[in-house]
């Protein structure tokens, strides 16, 4: 698993409390990992901090599962 | 009896009656302040006063680029923002037939614009903290309304509903959302009324005296304080009993 992948996963699974193994590609963050709306919002602005980059909020809203998270910051950064 | 030690708060409106009046209640219960205004003299004054955790930030909330610069210059005097108070007013007055949309739109844009845009941008900081205190300090006028105030009365009522939305956001967050509404007290604001239009107003109020500022700012101290921490999306009304709501 790349680095980008792991330093996502940590902060999803610190910030919703989930179990590790729960944080697959395909993991909803609202479906399957507990998250309400405002969760959704505090990741984008963790994964904004975690990496120095500018998620806009058009983008952000396409952020549904963990490995969209991990594709759009791959191609960010 | 409120212990704010360690708080930060950026108080807007901090050259005028109510909000030095805010500012010195923080301080005085161990928060940091920023005191944000358009004239820099008074709030240096003020500043000066305090003495230690007091910070100048002047900036015109009628300009949106200063309303932008201001959480970050506060951020920066102090380290973060945990406490806001928008307090920063002005007035506008006009009947309505006569109203321009000038006076419409200035009083809009420093009333309650700039109070939106300064708690979404105090918010992040609030919300990795898992504590913040917003006190947007309205008017009884936002409840009763007022002739001549349309624009006014707008702009309070209209903070009223915005903490209420924005407190039911942020509430899991540790993070709550009032206003506090005076009634007339005695500032510079008030001082304009000649004195029929202040033996009117005081025909009015059942306490038969205009407010304190220092009255105001109680309430906005217990607001602010780690003890009101189960009290969100409601209107402290400190109004000599003008409008029992």
């Amino acid at each position: 698993m790349s680095d980008i992948a792991d330093r996502v996963k940590k902060i999803v699974v610190e910030h919703l409390g989930v179990e590790e193994d729960k944080v697959v590609d395909s993991a909803s963050f609202i479906d399957d990992l507990g998250a309400d709306s405002l969760d959704t919002v505090e990741l984008v602005m963790a994964f904004e901090e975690e990496f120095g980059i500018e998620i806009p909020d058009d983008a952000a809203e396409t952020i549904q599962t963990f490995g969209d998270a991990v594709n759009f910051i791959k191609a960010a950064v | 009896m409120f212990d704010l030690t360690g708080k930060r708060a950026l108080v807007t409106g901090a050259s005028g009656g109510i909000g030095g009046a805010v500012a010195e209640a923080l301080h005085a219960a161990g928060a940091t302040v920023a005191l944000s205004g358009t004239r820099e003299g008074p709030l240096q004054e003020l500043a000066s006063k305090l003495g230690d955790r007091a910070h100048v930030v002047t900036a015109n909330l009628g300009d949106p680029d200063a309303v932008e610069g201001l959480p970050k210059a506060a951020s920066d005097a102090m380290g973060g923002v945990d406490i806001l108070v928008n307090n920063a007013g002005i007035t506008r007055d006009n009947l309505f037939m006569r109203m321009s949309d000038e006076e419409w739109a200035q009083v809009l844009d420093v009333n309650l614009t700039s109070a939106f845009r300064l708690s979404r941008a105090v918010l992040r900081g609030m919300m990795k903290a898992r504590w913040g205190r917003i006190v947007n300090i309205t008017s009884v006028v936002g409840q009763t309304g007022n002739p001549g105030q349309g624009n006014y009365a707008a702009a309070k009522a209209g903070l009223v509903g915005m903490s209420k939305s924005l407190a039911y956001e942020v509430a899991s967050r540790g993070i709550t959302v009032n206003c506090v509404a005076p009634g007339f007290i005695a500032t510079a604001m008030t001082d304009k009324l000649n004195d029929d239009q202040k033996g009117k107003i005081l025909g009015q109020i059942p306490a038969g005296r205009m407010g304190d500022p220092a009255e105001i700012s109680a309430a906005v101290l217990y607001l602010a304080s780690p003890e009101a921490g189960y009290m969100t999306g409601a209107t402290l009304h400190v109004n000599g009993g003008m409008a029992m709501v």
